[in-house]
């Protein structure tokens, strides 16, 4: 059955604008403003509860702001289409499998779904790149938390997306498969995509980003970076200037 | 426009009690002056309701949210007020308080609709605004199939032709009827009114609460 | 066009290998509607008799409430494991991806429907069979009525975190119309005399009611689907 080529809308810069977000009385985020460009690793951190994964929806385009605005390059996320839709990856912390279905089975799904030519080729290729080859044809339900973690990475890149969007990445992942994402990270870096990773694992990700933002209650907030120091010790140092005022 | 409603209200019976006995049916026959305008005020309603809750999915205006609460508000009241002059109609011409006619049947099933539509905004939890607009657009498509079943299904309900020949057949009744017909029309645009500014007050309320807790 | 069909058809076919890995879905709603029938002819049978005119009645109360009871599985197997945002992100017409579970529910309940049909011919001597054709476009056109309705509120309450108890409080007003139809359509049929002109209308205001509510269904899934 051929594919129709969907049109992918490229873009090099996300803009987010004073965004807020409210779920009735509650604030999920408030007056977020970033901006994120091609071939830029950057980490989001903060504690749980602090609305990482609402950020990440709403860059997503999977929630819409309560206020504010997102732009895609020149493009606002209300315009937001199939083809924006495409160039955008989203790991969620749910991992967006089917435990009834194999592996491959998934991979060929997505695949499929994404309007890519020959989806066997694709799935192929990922189960390799996630070192699950040997167990492409097992139910994902027998996985392991970290063999499913590398499977839902290799299906969010399956489309090769622009913007990669991760949502506690590390999690599950032994000292090998984290080793393993890091690399996969900085390919992606060089392939001018704009990645955004949020975490707690700070001492993974210590080096590999370009930079750092760190949400609380919904707000952003400057890491303190006097005196460096390691990643873990400008969040603490942060956390604590924060709860003093 | 409260005062002229009430006013209208007030003078209603008036009206009512001066307009010559039907035949057979004595004083009950004078429920037709609340019961008809009742449900076609509570059609009204639902049309409205349906309407912008369409307006609100497909172009989020939250006025035709608050709007669409409102109607179907609304749309419950006066159909209970349909409901319940019905059966007392019913008991004297036919014997029965309720019949499985069609016409009853489904104007039943549209005041479920939309209790059920209460019943969603209320315990639907977050995001059920949006269901709730699915659900009245919904509710309202259904209405011709309730216009049609009772003109083919064999029916002991009055058909839909009593209304329009009315001013012919029976001049006296006539009047009375327009008058209860524009006193619920008012009626039913003050209350809405009414209850979409609440509604906007509500909001402002909340939005208020949230700068409140930013400051 | 042909992405849009194309995209149903990969959500329907993962649907069906999903489903065919346990058959849950199947199995229990197939044995929901069996013992439905069971207890709605014990309650309608007098004097070793079935009453007259039940057996319309019994037919369409099965195919509505075992209906009911298939469409929550299909949209609570994709919040499971957030898969149906999975969905929503791909580049495609989310229209498609609603048509394709729609298929899949229709395949679901004719299968179910064929059974219960069956069934409800041999415990009432209702020429069921007999009128196989009008039967069964009664029950094509109600299925996709009910269905498309059904789908779209399961997929509006397995978004948010509603309660599963709200679909069948939304779902039977709605599509009253549609039940009334096909049972009265099936009486008209199966009745002493059957009375083919009466039939015929019922069925044309199946498909009026198909045509109206899959339209707005296709139309209002998007905007509804979008937090």
């Amino acid at each position: 059955m051929s594919s129709q080529p969907i049109s992918v809308f490229q873009f090099n810069e996300l803009i987010v604008s004073e965004v807020f977000r409210y779920y009735g009385r509650r604030t999920a985020l408030r007056n977020v403003t970033l901006t994120l460009r091609s071939g830029e690793l950057v980490g989001l951190v903060g504690p749980n509860g602090a609305g990482k994964s609402t950020l990440l929806g709403v860059m997503a385009t999977l929630i819409q702001p309560s206020k504010g605005s997102v732009s895609y390059g020149d493009r606002s996320s209300r315009q937001a289409g199939a083809s924006l839709r495409a160039n955008i990856g989203f790991l969620s912390h749910d991992l967006q499998l089917y435990s009834d279905l194999t592996a491959r089975e998934n991979l060929e799904f997505f695949a499929g779904l994404y309007g890519l030519d020959r989806p066997e080729w694709h799935a192929e290729n990922a189960l390799d790149h996630a070192g699950l080859a040997d167990r492409a044809d097992d139910l994902v339900q027998g996985f392991s938390r970290g063999m499913r973690q590398r499977l839902a990475l290799e299906r969010v890149l399956l489309h090769k997306p622009r913007l990669i969007l991760l949502d506690e990445p590390f999690t599950g992942l032994d000292e090998v498969a984290g080793t393993r994402l890091i690399a996969r990270l900085r390919e992606l870096k060089n392939e001018d995509c704009i990645v955004l990773l949020a975490t707690h694992d700070l001492e993974i990700v210590d080096g590999l980003l370009d930079r750092t933002v760190m949400l609380h209650s919904g707000e952003i907030v400057e890491l303190e970076k006097t005196m460096h120091g390691s990643l873990r010790e400008q969040y603490q140092r942060t956390l604590q200037l924060i709860s003093k005022v | 426009m409260l005062l002229i409603g009430l006013v209208m209200f007030a003078l209603a019976p008036l009206q009512i009690a001066g307009a010559p006995y039907e035949s057979t049916m004595g004083l009950i026959q004078k429920v037709f002056y609340f019961h008809v305008p009742g449900w076609i005020v509570m059609f009204l309603a639902v049309f409205v309701a349906g309407i912008s809750s369409a307006v609100y999915l497909f172009r989020q205006k939250p006025l035709a949210d608050r709007l669409a609460v409102a109607a179907a508000e609304l749309a419950v009241i006066f159909g209970i007020i349909g409901l319940t002059t019905g059966p007392f109609w019913a008991r004297k011409a036919w014997g029965v308080w309720w019949q499985w006619d069609a016409r009853l049947t489904m104007a039943l099933i549209l005041e479920m609709i939309f209790c059920a539509y209460l019943l969603l905004r209320r315990y639907g939890g977050p995001g059920s605004d949006k269901l709730a607009a699915g659900l009245a657009l919904f509710g309202m498509a259904n209405v011709p199939f309730v216009y049609i079943s009772v003109n083919v299904w064999r029916t002991i309900h009055p058909s839909t032709s009593v209304v329009p020949q009315l001013a012919a057949s029976a001049p006296g009744m006539f009047g009375p009827f327009v008058w209860c017909m524009v006193a619920f029309l008012v009626l039913f645009v003050v209350m809405l009114v009414a209850r979409v500014r609440l509604e906007a007050q509500r909001a402002e309320a909340e939005r208020l609460y949230l700068v409140l807790e930013e400051g | 066009m042909n992405s849009f069909l194309r995209v149903a058809w990969l959500v329907m076919r993962k649907d069906l290998r999903v489903e065919s890995r346990s058959w849950e879905m199947m199995s229990t709603t197939l044995f929901f509607a069996v013992s439905c029938v069971l207890v709605f002819s014990f309650a309608f049978v007098r004097e070793g008799r079935a009453i007259e005119g039940a057996a319309a009645g019994i037919l369409w109360i099965a195919v509505a409430f075992s209906g009911t009871l298939s469409l929550g599985p299909t949209f609570e197997r994709e919040r499971y494991h957030d898969a149906l945002r999975g969905l929503l992100l791909a580049p495609v017409e989310r229209a498609a991806v609603f048509v394709g579970k729609l298929f899949g529910v229709l395949l679901l309940m004719s299968i179910v429907e064929v059974v219960v049909a069956v069934l409800v011919a041999l415990l009432f001597q209702a020429p069921i069979i007999q009128y196989f054709w009008w039967i069964s476009a009664l029950l094509i056109l109600g299925n996709l009525g009910f269905a498309s309705v059904g789908t779209l509120f399961a997929a509006m309450l397995a978004r948010t975190r509603s309660r599963a108890v709200l679909l069948p409080i939304l779902l039977y007003p709605i599509t009253m119309p549609a039940l009334i139809a096909g049972v009265m359509g099936t009486v008209a049929v199966i009745q002493i005399e059957p009375n083919f002109e009466l039939a015929r209308f019922w069925l044309a205001l199946l498909l009026f009611f198909d045509a109206i509510f899959l339209t707005l269904a296709l139309w209002t899934f998007e905007p509804v689907m979008t937090e």
